[in-house]
């Protein structure tokens, strides 16, 4: 069972759609004492950075709760796009703390003529690393992105996919039981799926 | 290697799709969902959907529909037409709509557009723009699908749009639409030249070479195809079909 936590921000139906769509059972849960129980989470999000964290505080107890979850009790968790961001300490996007499960910050793409922010469709992605997030995975998957930040860890080994848009950046990320995507499973096709499943697996 | 986005552009009148000449001369072309099923089995890029109506008309969104298309589709998929509120755009969002894109209600009631982007994003909001000649030739942005002459200058309309926080606009030649002769280079380059934001360009393509003309000669970030997706060839029948991959991946669009 997978829970998708509900904060109030991000595409949740689509996520849902596709871990049904794999055969895996899925929730969207924002309480407390059913996120206590769940095993597996994916942390959505869409927006700023700002809007996300102060909406995560807003629900009493939520963020405690996820990091006794992540890390005392080690319990998956895969972030999406934005949710992926939350992992780091900091984003120049904003003021907020995230959640810094991942040493690292959240940097804005450069902006000019030659480079359209954001970072929007389909790119491709090289292997950083061997990681169960991304085993059996094609070498030639695609995937969707729409994103003006990218996340930039302290620690470079921790990036286990990286895309080029006029530079490298992280695109999925993993430390532990802790991982994260910058672009959209939900919406890449069979690529996403299999990202999906071994998350599932995991 | 980032590639150009090649979206089909899907026409919703009722509850049935058409194709139009000029946004005018309609013709029935299928089922929505079928349609967007098949889409989704060819993995391409992602699709979006206007329904032509609801502005026109005043009719909100037609959920239901909406809800069963976001159901067969694992790629993104927008939708334009009657959108006129927040709530509209929540329940679009809930029910799986990657981005929403707005035209008329941005003309009427353009702090919509401010206020949608700074609770969704910007990557959630396209900003649309249909263009059309007036008597003079002069090129001006039209609303209530190609009806009414605003007057409004394209770029400056398109500037605009970017700056109340759009994340892309999508560029309609409605004199070209339908057409099959090519897509509006001039406007795009114009537009694609004054604005930071992606540009995807619609209406005229008709062969593959239009694709290209409009990525690398005028700066289309993206091409919106509507004839050459639905119809087997010019002159021909009904058949829903998309560029084989080989073309596709000749579309390289940023190698970094």
């Amino acid at each position: 069972m997978i829970s998708i936590i509900d904060y109030g921000l991000g595409n949740l139906g689509s996520i849902k759609n596709m871990i049904e769509h794999i055969e895996e059972e899925v929730q969207i849960i924002s309480d407390i004492s059913l996120i206590k129980h769940a095993s597996k989470f994916i942390l959505p999000g869409v927006g700023a950075f700002d809007t996300a964290m102060k909406k995560i505080h807003k629900i009493d107890g939520l963020y405690e709760t996820l990091n006794e979850q992540i890390v005392l009790k080690k319990k998956p968790l895969l972030g999406v796009c934005l949710g992926m961001q939350l992992l780091m300490d900091i984003s120049e996007e904003g003021k907020e703390k995230g959640f810094g499960w991942i040493t690292g910050k959240v940097k804005k793409f450069p902006k000019n003529k030659f480079l359209k922010v954001p970072h929007m469709g389909w790119n491709t992605v090289s292997f950083d690393k061997e990681s169960s997030l991304t085993r059996g995975l094609d070498r030639k998957a695609r995937f969707y992105f729409v994103h003006s930040y990218y996340v930039k860890p302290k620690d470079k080994k921790k990036s286990i996919l990286s895309t080029s848009y006029s530079f490298n950046f992280v695109s999925a990320i993993q430390e532990e039981n802790i991982f994260g995507v910058q672009f959209h499973p939900e919406k890449s096709h069979s690529f996403g799926m299999k990202i999906l499943k071994n998350f599932s697996d995991f | 290697m980032l590639r150009s986005r090649l979206i089909p552009c899907l026409l919703l009148k009722n509850k049935s799709l058409v194709k139009t000449i000029r946004f005018d001369k309609f013709e029935y072309v299928g089922d929505p969902c079928n349609t967007v099923k098949i889409f989704n089995e060819l993995e391409i890029d992602e699709v979006i959907i206007f329904d032509i109506d609801a502005s026109k008309n005043k009719k909100s969104p037609n959920f239901d529909l909406i809800k069963n298309l976001a159901n067969e589709c694992f790629m993104p998929l927008s939708y334009g037409g009657g959108i006129d509120s927040i709530d509209h755009a929540k329940k679009l969002f809930d029910l799986g709509i990657e981005k929403i894109s707005l035209n008329t209600s941005a003309i009427y009631q353009p702090n919509l557009v401010d206020q949608l982007a700074k609770v969704y994003g910007s990557q959630a909001i396209i900003g649309c723009i249909d263009i059309k000649k007036n008597m003079l030739g002069v090129k001006k942005v039209w609303s209530h699908a190609g009806g009414v002459n605003t007057k409004k200058n394209p770029i400056e309309w398109a500037l605009e749009l970017e700056d109340r926080g759009v994340g892309e606009i999508f560029l309609t030649s409605v004199d070209n639409e339908g057409t099959w002769k090519g897509l509006d280079l001039d406007m795009i380059n114009e537009i694609s030249n004054s604005v930071y934001i992606p540009l995807i360009a619609h209406g005229g393509a008709g062969r593959f070479s239009h694709v290209k003309d409009a990525i690398y000669k005028s700066g289309a970030s993206a091409v919106a195809l509507g004839n050459m997706v639905v119809y087997q060839k010019q002159n021909m029948g009904i058949l829903i079909n998309f560029p084989d991959k080989e073309k596709i991946n000749e579309l390289k669009f940023f190698n970094g």
